[in-house]
């Protein structure tokens, strides 16, 4: 047991953190600074220059784009672009389908999408959930029909964050509806500018549109773009939602936030006193800190775990990191509105990836943190509710 | 970053594991705490056998130069057997101060003692005004030729009433808060003018209040340099805080393991209550305060033997604060899921729910660690 890193992985963060510092455009980096959010160009001009580097897709096989990093070194890149920060590349291609793709998908399938997703020539959209299938998205209802040498598809999913972007979208369709629910379902790529499919924007409470419904009219779809086998899709769903575990608590991230917060409440007063003066204020920070830091260790374990590990077999471990991690995210945009005090009221409209379209009433600082903290509400909700990572765990590692 | 026990600290483990598998079940404890200090001579004998008493001391000193990580391990197989031998005051407290204030010749005379498990020693250093202030010493030393004379009353001193040897804490100089004029003694149990009251805490271990009264204190037995003692007090208490969250963390294991396993198999409305999702995830929620528990324990672990004081004590604060919210959540919810049963003296989970609450209360509970780690900016820089 030797729980520090080696002078290796510490070398290694010297080489991602000068690579990030002269190589992430300031502009891009100053809007996440800001609690922005990051236009469509500005995360294609990033993974263009970390594809450039051979940096964009990291975690994949070496033979497909990957850079052959151990877990651990895979983990300080992740960190450091958190803390830089750098947007993260989009995950719908680089996390989900592309590994999907490499793992079950043909030579042609592997050979026509990997390269494009590695420097965001495609951008890809998922498409899962729909308004009867949430938690139980085996339940999902859009059907796909084989028609010749096509599927015919009908139906709608929903929550498609980004959809507004999308060229390509990853599907799970029912494919036997007279099998049981998981054995029926089908794994499908769909372009998205295929006649029959609509996109319409889902406003969210902090006003912003991040997600989409999209409907799907007699969409047909080759038959070649099925991943895998027919009616096995679920498999590759599981297989999907289980990577990208390590990514999902997000410390780098809240670390980052969290510096902000002191810069911002060491600058903002309260009468004569910065509000980081003020020791109720403190020691909610500090709490926040020390559960970070405990998630932090959770998440090297688990990391440093990987090794002994079956790939492709996620640790149920690694539920904590989403429940820990979200539960943080969230304290830390709460505890933001604290530093802006009555000018968290205020809206302001954002343009799309562009600023804002109007000046700010009191702090420039202030207008995107009541947004991020409604919007935030969204982490303990997505890639599995903290109930369901609950019910994972029980059953998993509990045995209940 | 590798957490994979090596082999030794493996079979270290493992020798902990069958001592207390084979000696120390709950009902074993009864019979232990039954010994003349509320512990039992025997296992005292076997860990010293099993060289757990020499485990922190150099080789040089007789000792099998292990580190905080080892001592981890130790503590955490302990917690989960509830065990009340003095490991923490004679080993960890005591053995700390020996091994980072004592001349060569004091390390020779007394590390053998305790490896061997001939001696008892204890820490007198808590005094009724001191609550979690390290610095504040009352107790007196006064320069009396070529030693000292020791008066004052210390409290709260660990297997104080076991004890062979003190080792106590004076002021030779300043007020009762300064930093500097601390220094430490070591003073035989049973010298005249030192009279020990010892009673039983919450939790079955021990304690005394010890007064000191015109107690002599030659030059050969001043513990490193007078008045300079307090870096040394606070670098191993938060040696001490290591290993108690270990031990927590060890007990915690223990409480929910018996709380699922009594979810699995106790029955009402005719199904076993374990297949109530409220305390699936009541079970869940314990279940991750253990693991963060356990996370922290690791930092505190790690940053045991780290030289600079300031971020150590960082980290150590950071590591009570969670441990102390870890064990009123799962000491508390482990009484609960086991319904009125829990509530009973004859269950172990009450035991373990016990031994958490006198943890956190050791050394600064989760607010006051709170309140110092933000005081000192937090964690993170900004």
């Amino acid at each position: 047991m030797d729980l520090s890193f080696t002078s290796e992985e510490n070398a290694f963060r010297e080489e991602v953190r000068t690579f990030l510092k002269e190589n992430l455009p300031a502009d891009i980096r100053e809007k996440l600074v800001q609690g922005l959010h990051s236009s469509k160009d500005d995360l294609v001009r990033w993974t263009r220059i970390l594809n450039k580097k051979g940096w964009a897709v990291p975690h994949w096989p070496v033979a497909y784009g990957g850079t052959g990093w151990t877990p651990v070194q895979q983990y300080i890149w992740l960190e450091e672009q958190m803390l830089a920060p750098a947007p993260q590349t989009l995950a719908f291609g680089v996390s989900m389908v592309g590994p999907v793709i490499y793992t079950f998908g043909t030579e042609e399938q592997k050979k026509k999408y990997l390269p494009a997703i590695a420097n965001l020539d495609t951008w890809w959209s998922q498409g899962f959930s729909e308004p009867g299938a949430g938690s139980d998205l085996a339940g999902l209802k859009t059907t796909a029909r084989r028609e010749g040498d096509e599927y015919v598809v009908n139906g709608q999913k929903t929550w498609t964050t980004l959809g507004q972007h999308g060229d390509m979208i990853f599907m799970l369709v029912r494919t036997d509806p007279n099998a049981k629910k998981q054995e029926g379902i089908s794994f499908l790529l769909i372009d998205m500018k295929t006649k029959g499919i609509t996109v319409r924007p889902i406003k969210t409470i902090d006003g912003g549109h991040e997600v989409n419904e999209v409907f799907f009219d007699d969409v047909r779809v080759p038959v070649e773009n099925l991943v895998g086998q027919e009616n096995k899709g679920w498999d590759y769903a599981k297989f999907l939602l289980g990577n990208e575990r390590v990514g999902i608590a997000r410390v780098g991230a809240s670390k980052e936030r969290i510096r902000r917060i002191k810069q911002l409440a060491a600058s903002e007063k309260d009468g004569d006193r910065p509000i980081i003066e003020n020791p109720r204020f403190r020691e909610k920070l500090a709490a926040i800190e020390v559960e970070l830091k405990a998630l932090e260790m959770t998440q090297l374990r688990v990391v440093a775990a990987e090794r002994n590990r079956e790939k492709g077999k996620p640790d149920p471990a690694s539920s904590i990191l989403k429940i820990k991690g979200s539960e943080l995210q969230q304290a830390i945009t709460e505890l933001a509105l604290e530093v802006a005090g009555p000018y968290v009221a205020p809206f302001r409209e954002e343009k799309e990836g562009h600023g804002w379209n109007e000046p700010p009433a009191g702090p420039d600082w202030a207008s995107p943190l009541a947004p991020a903290y409604f919007n935030y509400r969204k982490v303990s909700i997505y890639g599995g509710s903290n109930e369901i990572q609950k019910n994972i765990i029980a059953k998993a590692i509990l045995g209940l | 970053m590798d957490f994979d026990l090596s082999e030794e600290q493996r079979m270290l483990k493992d020798s902990v594991e069958r001592l207390v598998a084979d000696k120390y079940d709950f009902d074993q404890r009864k019979q232990h705490l039954k010994g003349e200090h509320g512990f039992s001579k025997e296992i005292w004998a076997q860990f010293a056998e099993l060289g757990l008493l020499a485990l922190p001391f150099s080789e040089a000193d007789g000792g099998f130069g292990g580190g905080a990580v080892e001592t981890m391990i130790v503590m955490e197989t302990l917690g989960r057997a509830l065990a009340v031998e003095p490991y923490l005051a004679t080993v960890v407290l005591s053995g700390g101060l020996l091994r980072h204030a004592a001349s060569a010749e004091q390390r020779a005379t007394y590390i053998p003692k305790i490896a061997g498990g001939e001696a008892i020693f204890a820490f007198a250093h808590g005094e009724r005004r001191a609550r979690y202030n390290l610095a504040h010493v009352e107790t007196k030393a006064k320069k009396d030729g070529d030693g000292w004379i020791i008066d004052g009353e210390k409290s709260l001193v660990l297997n104080g009433d076991a004890a062979d040897y003190l080792i106590v804490s004076a002021r030779i100089a300043g007020n009762a808060n300064d930093r500097d004029g601390i220094g430490l003694f070591i003073v035989d149990a049973r010298a005249p003018g030192v009279t020990r009251r010892g009673y039983w805490n919450q939790d079955a271990t021990r304690a005394a209040e010890i007064s000191f009264a015109g107690v002599k204190v030659d030059a050969a037995h001043v513990l490193g340099e007078p008045g300079k003692a307090l870096p040394v007090i606070e670098r191993v208490t938060d040696e001490a805080i290591a290993a108690l969250c270990a031990e927590a963390v060890g007990g915690m294991g223990a409480a929910h393991a018996d709380t699922v396993e009594y979810l699995k198999t106790r029955k009402q409305f005719g199904v076993t209550i374990g297949s109530f999702q409220s305390l699936q995830h009541r079970a869940v929620e314990m279940f991750v305060f253990i693991e963060q528990a356990r996370s922290i324990t690791y930092f505190a672990t790690m940053m045991a033997g780290e030289s600079n004081a300031a971020e150590r004590a960082r980290a150590m604060s950071a590591a009570k604060i969670q441990i102390g919210r870890s064990v009123r959540f799962v000491g508390q919810q482990s009484v609960q899921l086991h319904g009125g049963v829990g509530m009973t003296y004859e269950l172990k989970v009450g035991h373990y729910f016990k031994r958490g609450t006198c943890i956190d209360m050791l050394y600064g509970d989760a607010d006051h660690h709170l309140a110092k780690l933000a005081s000192m900016g937090g964690l993170i820089a900004a």
